[in-house]
């Protein structure tokens, strides 16, 4: 065990640093569920990308520095520390793209990942479908092989797809067997969103805003070339795209540790009205250790993971871990701020108001997307802990 | 950076829970309970012999000079079996502060017989007022308002407080201070003091990481048997989550415990803060775990009969042990609230 960085480690950080003092904009974007604000969000991948900062993970020749777990922990750390846009193609660098390298053809890495890379084609996911939530395994969407084995014809609906309103590309499960039953016969498949036959239509979601959309394939046709991994592999290729999403790529510690900074900075600034309820001190204490908890374990984890280590069941208690976190560090905020808590921030008396509402209404779905956290409990009930399945 | 154990810490853990779960069994904790010294002497000295009493111990004592990181994980599997005898006690508080005293003679009095498994000491402080096995202590190290003393139990009056735990044998000792007992006062003797609830609240933490473990492994294995209604118990939704809530929160306390154990080797500013945070989160798992393990063995985890209740009365006694919720939280709220640009993303390591 050696808990303190290396001069080289530290020297990265000094240039992770330096880079983001100089590029990241002074005045916040707009949200990226809003068309100005989804092509705000798009050049900034590209300024991330021309600087070489866009996917830090990534192999060097595909425009990334190679960095290991725990350079990309302290990158997260000096990225959220400057307060750096939101990734908005989150769904591409650190899901797709991982899964192209490990799964895809030399031609379509050749194809999707530059593109992804410089924000010029922006992906959504489309798992979930009207009859498929938490039990994914019932897709029905279907994708029949022509019968000169060049394309698929797409036809059925995918829903709850985040970015799909205004993104490019989708990438997703369907049927290609219609014999087949649940996990067996599905297949992993990358659409473009401009095909003929496809219908996109926006959700609003809890702020208002469409970020997430239904989409509707009539007699899609996509070349077999857009097929990731074999046919009927598409349930083992998604699992893998679901173990980084739930695992560390997308949930940095660094996002939970700074909400928990504005957290304290708000409990010290509200004191004296804060102190009438004896909870919310506690609560924002614990605030700061379950934080710091997530962040000392994935620090762990990553340790465990570049000495050669797999990443297991643990995968669902973290997403129960940040999700919960996440959404009692924005609810003891709200008790903090009081009758302004309901205020938008744009009202003219919503003064101190940050952006705690947008978060709070955010925290809500932690526990919802990604495998609700009901899942994820029987999940480590039966995986990790061994417990009876029915 | 490296968060990892090394093979050697690990093939160790493994060698002594290998030995503590074939001797500290069930029956032979409640032997203890009905037994006059409440204590195993016999194991003792195998616990010497295996080194661990003298693990703390600089070599030149007879020692083998480790950290409390080496510790950590022997800790934690010492209240996997909810060992009764003191060895952290005297291996994570008496040692190190015998150490950090730094008195030449007392140091040479003391430390080869620790090392060896023929002395003992005991440790009291106002955090932790009930001297735990004071009685087979041959010195005792005292808190005095702010000053430290090193008393021979012999000078001392003892009074037995039973505990909820069978297994605790605590005492509320009564003796005079002296100028020839006082090995410390004034800031040395206020920067003892918060050492040594360093190192008892840590000892504590790591203990309740295994006590949460045992829990776990317990009602894992009863809710597996136990049928109702034609099939397991542990098959049902209900019974799952409240387990799977005592995993997702022993998951997040593992690392602040080793990170305190860090702290502490290597004399870091923050270890109040750190030892603090790691006590309460590993607490409040062990504690998670009791409430969630009686209510899934029904009946049987109210009775004298099933184990369960020797490692969840341990995990409620430690909860207040080696200061409680109360002085833990004061520490990391005076740590934080003072400056928040202190915390944040980046800030976690020095």
């Amino acid at each position: 065990m050696e808990l303190n960085f290396t001069s080289e480690q530290q020297a990265f950080r000094q240039q992770v640093r330096q880079w983001l003092a100089a590029h990241v904009p002074a005045e916040p974007l707009a949200s990226f569920d809003t068309a100005a604000g989804f092509q705000q969000h798009r050049d900034w991948e590209a300024t991330l990308n021309k600087g070489r900062w866009g996917m830090v993970t990534w192999p060097e020749d595909l425009g990334g520095r190679g960095c290991d777990l725990i350079e990309w922990l302290i990158f997260e750390e000096e990225y959220w520390r400057a307060g750096a846009p939101l990734r908005v193609n989150q769904n591409g660098i650190f899901l797709l793209g991982p899964t192209l390298m490990e799964y895809g053809t030399d031609a379509q890495k050749a194809e999707i990942l530059p593109k992804m890379a410089t924000g010029e084609e922006v992906w959504a996911q489309g798992w979930s479908e009207p009859g498929a939530g938490s039990d994914m395994a019932a897709i029905r969407s279907r994708a029949d092989l022509s019968e000169d084995g060049s394309h698929y014809v797409i036809n059925g609906q995918k829903t709850w797809s985040t970015r799909a309103v205004w993104a490019d590309q989708c990438f997703g499960m369907f049927r290609t067997d219609p014999e087949s039953k649940r996990h067996r016969g599905l297949t992993f498949i990358l659409v473009p969103l401009n095909l003929e036959g496809i219908t996109v239509r926006p959700i609003p979601q809890l702020d208002g805003l469409p970020g997430f959309a239904e989409i509707f394939f009539d007699n899609v046709k996509v070349p077999v070339e857009r097929r990731l991994g074999g046919e009927g592999e598409g349930w083992q290729v998604a699992m893998a795209t679901a173990g980084f999403e739930r695992g560390l790529m997308l949930r940095s510690p660094a996002r939970f540790q700074e909400t928990a900074r504005r957290l304290v900075q708000l409990y010290r600034d509200n004191r004296e009205s804060a102190d009438r309820d004896p909870a919310i001190r506690d609560r924002v204490l614990r605030a700061y250790m379950d934080a710091e908890s997530y962040c000392l374990t994935t620090y762990q984890t990553a340790s465990r993971l570049m000495a050669g280590g797999k990443i297991g069941a643990e995968s669902s208690t973290n997403k129960i871990f940040w999700s919960e976190l996440d959404r009692n560090m924005h609810a003891t905020a709200m008790s903090i701020l009081g009758a302004r808590a309901e205020l938008l921030p744009h009202a003219p008396d919503a003064e101190g108001v940050g952006t705690w509402l947008d978060g709070w209404l955010f925290s809500q779905s932690g526990p919802i997307y990604a495998g609700t956290n009901e899942i994820q409990r029987n999940i480590i009930a039966e995986r990790m802990l061994g417990m009876p399945r029915v | 950076m490296d968060f990892t154990f090394t093979e050697d810490q690990l093939l160790f853990q493994e060698s002594v829970r290998d030995f503590l779960v074939n001797e500290v069994t069930a029956e032979r904790i409640r032997a203890r309970w009905d037994s006059e010294s409440g204590r195993d002497q016999a194991l003792w000295q195998q616990l010497a012999e295996l080194g661990l009493t003298g693990m703390t111990v600089p070599e030149e004592c007879g020692g083998l000079g480790l950290s409390s990181v080496d510790f950590i994980l022997l800790a934690q599997e010492c209240g996997y079996v909810a060992l009764p005898e003191p060895l952290l006690e005297n291996v994570l508080v008496a040692v190190p502060t015998l150490i950090d005293i730094a008195d030449a003679g007392l140091n040479a009095q003391w430390l080869p017989k620790i090392a060896a498994g023929e002395a003992r000491v005991a440790v009291g402080v106002d955090a932790n007022p009930f001297v735990e096995d004071a009685d087979a202590a041959d010195l005792l190290l005292l808190q005095y308002g702010e000053e430290l003393h090193a008393v021979p139990t012999t000078e001392t009056s003892l009074t037995r407080n039973p505990s909820v735990d069978p297994s605790r044998r605590l005492f509320r000792v009564d003796w005079q201070p002296s100028s020839v007992s006082c090995v410390a006062s004034g800031e040395s003797a206020a920067g003892l003091i918060e050492m040594m609830v360093n190192r008892g609240a840590l000892a504590a933490a790591a203990q309740a990481l295994g006590l949460a473990q045992r829990m776990i492994d317990l009602a894992v294995a009863y809710t597996s048997e136990r049928q109702q209604f034609g099939q397991p118990i542990g098959s049902f939704q209900a019974v799952k989550h409240h387990m799977a809530d005592i995993a997702v929160r022993l998951d997040y306390a593992r690392a602040p415990v080793y990170r305190a154990a860090w702290s502490v080797a290597h004399g870091l500013d923050t270890a109040s803060r750190d030892v603090s945070h790691a006590k309460l989160v590993a607490c409040e798992a062990a504690d998670l775990a009791a409430q969630h393990t009686i209510q899934v063995h029904g009946a049987m985890g109210y009775t004298w009969e099933v184990d369960l209740h020797i490692f969840m009365k341990k995990a409620w006694a430690l909860n207040s042990a080696w200061g409680d919720a109360g002085l833990h939280k004061q520490r990391v709220g005076d740590a934080i609230f003072g400056d928040a640009r202190s915390i944040g993303a980046g800030g976690t390591f020095p």
